[in-house]
């Protein structure tokens, strides 16, 4: 039974820290209908930033309270701003285009931002420090649940509730809703489609942000080409739990990383991918907009 | 093309061919076959740079017996479709020693041309055991320890030092990782005592490993070893020690860098990991790597000091053969030792050196402390 727990528990954190990728990518795609593979490298971009930062800081002595919000509000910025630019340089010009020039033009950017990281800071993998101190609470069950674990999963929850809160109580996630629901029609009724847009970037990047710092002091390493797999699977399960999302995309997040986490423990971890990406393709035979994703009806 | 020019041609490759003619009759050949260019380049580079240091400094000497060393430098990519080419046209032209097959799947390609013209090969670096252990390929020689070399080494060090009974045995999937697990797992079973109480694969650069640890745990493993390069066995080692798993952890070489300790931090104290011997308070090696950095003015790269002491074992060995007749120079080279930047080898009748190889090393303070 413990160990059914603990398999639960690590399934679940697992679960978190791919939520944090996936809502950057359902976010985007709910409002442009792009699948935005940069998304990832925005995240590295975020873990890059926070360790500079959080290093430079933490040589200056600052209190680890302070080190952990500074290199978060500067990870948050900076990724932020990258999102942003992405937008307006690549996918902009491109948004009368046919969906497939915008995908390989992601694609593109996902390479490059790759490549500039690689040039620019190292190729070696470099040690992340330990930003989330190990609570005196947590102790007793340290095995089973780490504090970084719990930080992770908390933050999922709240940036879960506050984007949920954001898209549909407030006026600009009214304005969200509209664009994504019909763009021609939002300008008609005088909503500036592309502030809209650019705000789904900054908001989607900022969490993609965030999650590069938690994910990065959790796994205690960082290099460049961490966003590519991290964003493949966040990929992944935002499409299991329904693209377009926000709700969906936690729930496909933390199914596949339970189903990960089970098929590890149960079967053999050589099967982790194999059962991962069979449930996304039994899903999507029976449910082919995923779990909680709306079924768009064509018009004849 | 005009009269005038093609006499002039004609003239020149005639000149050409008299010169080489004229110094076939008095060189010794040796082939230098290697991945020169592509992605694999890096591999195989250095050893034409050691090629080449040796080569001259026999040549200033006066050469072997009063014969100098020419160097036949052709390129393989490390492809066997490649290498077979590289091999037909190095025997063609003459070659009576090789040094080279960097990567294991090219050499073993090239290894039935080289045997059919009776000519020695040794490579400084091709790892694959049954190149030596399957016996097919009597004209093949190694100045680096094979693959399974170290597996042996690692569980022997488990059972025989530590005492360790229970080891789980986790890879990475990849080829190197996995070869290397499938040989522990091996020795492990075929020593009788010690049980591989879980062998599984993880999957490289994921975000997470607890899930295995977990199962690490549970399985009631006393070790674990592990197959693999360091960004994953230090997020296993790090999760290990979170999770209150206090199994002994035994890599590879892949593991054996400064890297893993700088990102695994604490959690890297006590984790013993298997690498090459090391040769750098050997005084050859210190000179060849001297010698390196005055002429090219870097320091060497990969398998340079295999390459390098490849070359002087064969060069030793067609001193005292006086020939380069495949038979005499393998009973040279398996009879006398040779000094080397690897050490003093010699080579046992697999083709396999003698003298070369891994030792275990375990993380004292920060860093990486050869084991007595």
């Amino acid at each position: 039974m413990e160990y059914f727990i603990e398999l639960l528990l690590s399934g679940l954190t697992r679960g978190a820290i791919y939520a944090l990728i996936a809502l950057g990518y359902t976010m985007v795609y709910g409002i442009i209908g792009l699948i935005n593979f940069a998304h990832g490298e925005i995240y590295m971009i975020g873990a890059f930033t926070s360790f500079i930062v959080a290093t430079i800081l933490s040589i200056y002595g600052f209190p680890l309270l302070a080190i952990i919000v500074l290199a978060g509000l500067a990870a948050v910025i900076w990724s932020a701003s990258y999102g942003y630019t992405i937008e307006k340089i690549a996918y902009k010009p491109l948004r009368k285009a046919p969906r497939l020039s915008a995908l390989i033009s992601a694609i593109g950017m996902s390479i490059f931002l790759q490549n500039y990281v690689l040039l620019a800071q190292t190729s070696e993998f470099l040690p992340f420090p330990q930003l989330i101190p190990d609570f005196p609470f947590m102790e007793p069950i340290a095995h089973i649940v780490g504090s970084t674990d719990l930080v992770i999963l908390v933050t999922t929850t709240i940036a879960m509730l506050i984007l949920t809160v954001v898209i549909k109580y407030t006026k600009i996630g009214k304005a969200m809703r509209a664009t994504s629901q019909d763009r021609t029609m939002a300008m008609l009724v005088g909503i500036n489609v592309d502030r809209i847009i650019s705000v789904t970037f900054i908001i989607g990047s900022s969490m993609a942000a965030i999650g590069g710092l938690l994910i990065a002091s959790h796994i205690g390493q960082i290099n460049f080409s961490i966003g590519f797999l991290a964003g493949i699977k966040a990929f992944t399960a935002a499409v299991l739990g329904g693209i377009g999302s926000v709700p969906g995309a936690v729930l496909g997040s933390v199914v596949l990383g339970l189903t990960e986490s089970f098929a590890t423990g149960y079967v053999s971890s050589d099967y982790e991918d194999v059962f991962a990406f069979s449930l996304l393709v039994l899903i999507l035979i029976f449910k082919p907009s995923g779990l909680l994703g709306k079924v768009e009806s064509q018009k004849v | 093309m005009s009269k005038r020019v093609q006499s002039l041609v004609v003239c020149l490759v005639a000149s050409v061919a008299f010169a080489t003619a004229g110094f076939t009759a008095d060189t010794i050949k040796i082939g230098v076959a290697g991945p020169h260019s592509g992605d694999l380049a890096s591999y195989g580079l250095p050893s034409v740079n050691a090629a080449k240091l040796v080569a001259e400094e026999i040549n200033a000497a006066g050469g072997i017996n009063g014969k100098m060393i020419e160097l036949l430098i052709e390129d393989t990519v490390c492809k066997p479709e490649i290498a077979t080419n590289t091999a037909t046209k190095l025997v063609s032209d003459g070659a009576q020693m090789v040094l080279g097959g960097i990567c294991s799947g090219a050499t073993k390609a090239a290894l039935p041309i080289y045997l059919d013209a009776g000519i020695l090969v040794m490579s400084p670096s091709a790892t694959n055991p049954p190149l030596t252990q399957s016996g097919d390929y009597p004209n093949f020689f190694r100045t680096i320890a094979p693959d399974d070399a170290q597996a042996q080494l690692d569980v022997d060090f488990a059972i025989n030092n530590l005492g360790l009974s229970k080891i789980a045995v986790i890879h990475d999937k990849q080829d190197y990782g996995k070869g290397f697990a499938e040989f522990a797992k091996k020795f492990i079973e075929e020593s009788g005592k010690a049980e591989v109480v879980l062998f599984e694969g993880i999957t490289p650069n994921a975000i997470d490993y607890s899930a295995i640890v977990q199962k690490i745990k549970r399985s009631g493993a006393d070790s674990v070893i592990y197959g693999g390069y360091h960004p994953e066995a230090s997020k296993i080692v790090t999760t290990m020690k979170k999770k209150k798993v206090d199994a002994v952890f035994i890599s590879d070489d892949g593991v054996q860098a400064q890297t893993f300790i700088d990102v695994a931090g604490d959690a890297a104290e006590g984790v013993y990991a298997s690498g090459p011997k090391d040769t750098s308070t050997n005084p050859l090696a210190k000179k060849a790597i001297e010698q390196h950095k005055e002429k090219y003015g870097t320091g060497p790269g990969q398998f340079f000091d295999n390459a390098y002491s490849a070359m002087l074992a064969m060069t030793n060995a067609y001193a005292k053969a006086g020939s380069a007749d495949l038979d005499a120079l393998k009973k040279v080279l398996q009879s006398e030792s040779v000094d080397t930047p690897v050490g003093s080898i010699s080579f046992d009748e697999r083709g396999d050196a003698i003298g070369v190889g891994f030792s275990v090393y375990q993380v004292k303070d920060g860093v990486f402390v050869e084991v007595e």
